[in-house]
């Protein structure tokens, strides 16, 4: 389990990083290495060059504004999951985030680095989902914006081209006050969940619904909008029945079965955790400052 | 003699060296000119090797060999020798160190490449040239057995290697007499041992003076070498055998493996040191596993519910080979009738090889299987009669007062079995008293309102522990006033350089400081057998017990002459032997040694031989019976079918405790293989015998978060078949654990729910069986 031969470079800058993917051929980005380094380690993954992007500053970060909050691609799981502004913000990525790994992995994996590998269970993918982020990457090319419904290719498959690197991740602020939920179950703490969901809900006034999104992950290959449940929802106030419709959707999704759960299975726990992440969004005590 | 460190929970003293990285295990030796070996492996289950082209791999950097087994025929040919012979077996069923002509599991080795780094020689695999037929494989033990299966071994007539037999009474009549007859079939696995330390050796040729000096991440540093020898046609005196700082061995690691002697091989064979380190991938695939047993069974009991006979038969999954002869099979066996005073009982298994890793013993062998189905047994019972589960057990047990019981089984020499002491039912009602099963009714209504099944679940188990001949031991005091304790008993991390310290410092008046213990090199201690069947606290402890009195009375001895004093007016005490109630009358022990290394020209006291040392071997003849009981809750999410031991409470006598914090490790660590084997890992393997499980993403080995408290209480009751009392706790904690843990599921989901007759169990299946009773 030692990695096949690479050359190994580690640009200081993006003009360097630019130039290093425009000349390189077979290359691969090493971001926090969770995936990647295990990949090598196994020869799944034999690359030429490993272009480690770690050195280069101003790729990590969080910064909010007025409508968005942007991500730096190297910005790591930990540094998300501490931030204060985040959790006040967009308090169910804090909540999320306990379920990413362990706490050793958290404090090297990225939020890019997940974003490109794609890991059909990966948490942060599906919050991106949920928030309708945009992707900004670059490369020798220019730069271009990606939006949430292009990033999703298939099979740990992103749209990120070969001479691309992802520079930050732009998410959707949502009000303050906005209910949260998220649920996955997974058979160890820290394991690849076998089903997840997320859920934001906005409430008007009259307590009746004014906008939602539910993502489930680890079902299908990627994340997936529960979007019809979600245009249902707007306008009515939280019942029962929305419940069990959302619920009946997750359950009908066309489910991978692994060496471990059988797609009904995996199908039945999409109800499961869909129903309780949107169960604890309506909860008035969850609700975002 | 005062007792002032057995019995006491004293920190171990390897821990600051082996915490602070200053351990030395096989990884850590680095020779001068040192090669690095991996092995080119099979990729198919059963395959015929037509050719194999190293060409292209020799070309590559720094690459200076790559053998095959015909390589080292000067040196060594033909299968490995069997650990432990069994008259049912005609001829051993072994591997040779590189497969020749056949391979019958993915996994085995065929070829070694030798580079200067173990990533060159890594490089070098992907390009050997090898070309396998493919042959029928058989993928399970029942495939196996079936009329028309494929070989597992094209040579051989049958898969079944062995049927094993014990019986005691009359099981015919005993079963037409009873009250109740059940019936039930149970599909059992357990998967690896997955030590933190994989495992590793280091093999130097001295070519000064021949010698071959071996480290090895081994269980049986002196069963390898004798073997070794065997097989090299060498005398054990030019091989020296190593088990260095070993992280953990659970039963596998007593093997001795293919890769040892292929290291050995490659080393003479190319004249340089060479180091293989079993990477994690190769663990899964290589290192020797359990797995299936299938049982069908029948129970008799009479009308009030006690457990009268048992009969039926299993079949077991050997593996593609028999390195450890029959002992998986038999330690299954050996473990009837357990805590049960049964008037008869006739139970068989088949021994069937299939096309997958060998299997042999993992922490507690054969014997959590046994449990498994005796407890379920009595769970059927109790439910088939609408009893308590633990009246069944009261009812059936074997009394204190029948003590010492013989049970109707044999030991290995054919010997009746007699369990020497204790109280199972005390046991018992311990673990149902501290875990309040009173109170239970209403834990389980509470967690109702919450949408959560609560189910409560006991076990018991009896464990042969102190497994014969022996392990000896040799205490010597030097001219400083230190103690050595040497023994041929290798240490994975059980600390036995605390407990057997202990001992010697007990006997000998001195600190626990003063005491180093050293082990498992064939320079240091002439003999050794193995770190298995949880027997060195009881042969090797004894041992030093019986060394360090020698060395006491050997002192005393010296003292009476120095001080011009009555042996018996004498006494050991702070390093000095002195005279009772005249403490300024004393000669240290440093002093006496200093006598007894002898000074040129200067005559030491007439009566003594020099050297203030001793040797001991106790020789168990007897095994020494521990048991136990164990109760657990769980709650069940009903609609993930998610399982959380919430509680775990253990009641255990090993004996006299010679360290209680040790041997809570030891029971806490064997409670959570037991958890693991009944609710997480699964070594799967497809029908082509390709494992599907082999990393830690899919083999669910449990972490610290899934593992509960686990609660401990002892009893001691101590053995009278050895010196210092004890019983082996090695394997006490994982023994019954599945079975509580599965008792509780079955509680929780209540009577309407089928009876559990298999593990582990998985989410998915929790919730088929609680659609299955809501219907």
């Amino acid at each position: 389990m030692k990695a096949p031969p690479f050359t190994y470079h580690d640009p200081r800058s993006r003009d360097d990083l630019i130039g290093l993917l425009a000349e390189l051929e077979n290359a691969k980005l090493l971001a926090g290495g969770q995936s990647l380094v295990p990949m090598l380690n196994f020869r799944v993954v034999a690359p030429d060059h490993l272009i480690d992007i770690n050195r280069i500053p101003d790729l990590a970060g969080i910064r909010l504004s007025a409508n968005a909050v942007v991500l730096g691609a190297m910005t790591r799981q930990w540094d998300l999951q501490a931030s204060a502004d985040l959790a006040a913000t967009a308090p169910i990525i804090r909540e999320a985030l306990a379920h990413v790994g362990h706490f050793q992995t958290r404090s090297r994996g990225t939020i890019g680095g997940s974003c490109c590998h794609l890991d059909p269970a990966a948490e942060l993918p599906a919050l991106c989902a949920l928030f309708d982020a945009e992707f900004d990457v670059a490369g020798p090319n220019g730069a271009r914006i990606v939006k949430v419904g292009d990033w999703f290719k298939g099979y740990l498959e992103s749209a990120l081209e070969e001479r691309e690197y992802l520079q930050s991740i732009r998410l959707r602020r949502w009000p303050a006050g906005h209910g949260y939920g998220f649920s996955e179950y997974a058979r160890r703490r820290g394991d690849f969940a076998i089903a997840g969901a997320g859920a934001l809900l906005e409430f008007a006034e009259d307590a009746r619904i004014r906008r939602a999104a539910i993502v489930v992950f680890g079902v299908e290959p990627g994340p997936v909008r529960l979007v019809e449940v979600e245009q249902i929802l707007v306008g009515q106030t939280f019942s029962e029945a929305v419940l069990a419709e959302a619920a009946a959707q997750a359950s009908a999704l066309d489910a991978m079965a692994d060496v471990h759960v059988s797609a009904a299975y995996r199908r039945h726990l999409a109800g499961v955790v869909t129903r309780r992440a949107l169960t604890e969004a309506a909860r008035p005590a969850r609700q975002a400052v | 003699m005062s007792t002032r460190y057995f019995g006491a929970a004293v920190p171990r003293l390897e821990d600051p060296r082996l915490l602070t990285g200053r351990g030395t295990y096989v990884d850590d030796i680095v020779l001068p000119g040192m090669l690095h070996a991996v092995f080119l492996r099979s990729s198919v289950a059963h395959g015929r090797i037509r050719s194999l082209d190293p060409s292209a791999a020799l070309s590559m950097p720094g690459i200076r060999a790559v053998y095959a087994m015909a390589d080292f025929v000067s040196f060594g040919s033909g299968p490995m020798p069997t650990m432990a012979p069994h008259p049912l077996l005609k001829s051993p069923i072994t591997c040779s160190p590189l497969a020749v002509d056949e391979v019958r599991y993915v996994g085995e080795a065929i070829a070694m490449v030798l580079a200067d780094s173990r990533a060159e020689a890594e490089d070098a695999l992907a390009a050997i040239e090898l070309d396998i037929e493919h042959l029928p494989v058989v993928a399970n033990a029942r495939q196996g057995i079936a009329d028309g299966a494929p070989r597992a071994h094209s040579g051989r007539d049958s898969n079944v290697i062995a049927t094993l037999r014990g019986s005691h009474g009359n099981v015919d009549a005993v079963f037409a007499a009873a009250a109740h007859r059940f019936s039930e079939t149970f599909e059992i696995h357990r998967g690896g041992c997955h030590a933190m330390e994989c495992r590793g050796v280091v093999a130097a040729p001295e070519p000064r003076s021949g010698e071959l000096s071996l480290w090895t991440s081994s269980q049986s540093p002196y069963m390898v070498r004798r073997h070794l020898a065997t097989y090299l046609g060498r005398d054990e005196a030019d091989i020296r055998v190593t088990a260095p700082d070993v992280g953990g061995g659970f039963g596998p690691k007593a093997n001795v493996y293919p890769e040892e002697f292929a290291v050995a091989l490659a080393a003479l064979a190319c004249g340089h040191p060479v180091k293989w380190i079993e990477d994690r991938q190769e663990h899964f695939l290589a290192t020797t596993q359990q797995r299936d047993q299938f049982w069908s069974l029948e129970v008799a009991c009479d009308a009030a519910g006690r457990m009268l006979g048992v009969r039926g038969r299993c079949i077991h999954d050997n593996g593609a080979y028999a390195p450890y002869g029959l002992i998986l099979p038999a330690t299954a066996l050996a473990s009837f009738p357990g805590p049960y005073a049964l008037a008869a009982f006739d139970l068989s298994i088949d021994v069937v090889l299939t096309n997958l890793v060998p299997t042999t013993p993992v922490r507690g062998a054969g014997r959590p299987n046994a449990a498994f189905v005796l407890e379920r047994l009595a769970d059927t019972i109790a439910r088939r009669l609408n009893l308590p589960r633990e009246e069944v057990r009261r009812r059936s047990f074997v009394r204190a007062e029948q003590m010492p019981y013989v049970t109707g089984g044999k030991m290995r020499d054919g010997s009746p079995v007699a369990y020497d002491s204790g109280d199972y039912a005390k046991a018992l009602s311990l673990v149902v008293d501290k875990i309040d099963a009173a109170g239970f009714e209403e834990r389980r209504a509470e967690a109702a309102t919450r949408g959560r099944l609560l189910g409560l679940g006991f076990a018991s188990c009896v464990e042969d522990t102190g497994l014969g001949p022996f392990e000896g031991a040799s205490v010597r005091v030097t001219p400083a006033g230190k103690v050595v304790v040497a023994t041929g008993a290798a240490s994975q991390g059980q600390g036995h350089a605390t407990t057997l310290a202990q001992i010697a410092a007990d006997a000998l008046g001195v600190d626990l400081s003063q005491v180093t213990v050293k082990a498992a090199d064939s320079r240091i201690f002439p003999l050794g057998i193995s770190t298995i069947a949880s027997r060195v606290a009881v042969t090797a402890g004894s041992s030093v017990e019986i060394a360090a009195r020698k060395v006491r009375d050997k002192a005393i001895k010296v003292a009476a002459h120095i001080l011009e004093a009555g042996e018996h007016d004498l006494e050991i005490e702070n390093g000095q032997v002195r005279v009772v109630g005249v403490p300024d009358m004393n000669v240290p022990l440093s002093t006496i040694a200093r006598v007894l290394s002898g000074s040129a020209g200067v005559p030491i006291p007439a009566g003594v031989e020099p050297d203030l040392a001793a040797t001991g071997y106790f020789e168990a003849n007897q095994l020494a019976f521990a048991y136990g009981s164990q109760a657990c809750e769980v709650e069940i999410d009903p609609e993930t079918g998610d399982t959380r031991i919430t509680r775990y409470v253990v009641a255990h006598d090993c004996g006299r405790l010679i360290n209680p914090l040790i041997v809570d490790g030891q029971i806490r660590g064997g409670v959570v293989h037991g958890i693991g084997n009944a609710l997480f890992e699964h070594m799967r393997h497809d029908e082509a015998g390709q494992p599907l499980t082999a990393t830690y993403a899919d083999y669910l080995l449990p972490g610290a978060a899934e593992m509960p408290d686990i609660e401990i209480h002892h009893i001691e009751t101590p053995s009278p078949r050895n010196p210092i009392g004890a019983k082996g706790a090695g394997e006490g904690g994982t023994i019954p654990a599945v079975a509580c843990v599965i008792s509780a599921i079955q509680d929780a989901l209540g009577p309407a729910a089928p009876f559990i007759t298999m593990h582990p169990v998985s989410p998915e299946q929790i919730v088929e069986w609680i659609d299955q009773t809501r219907k």
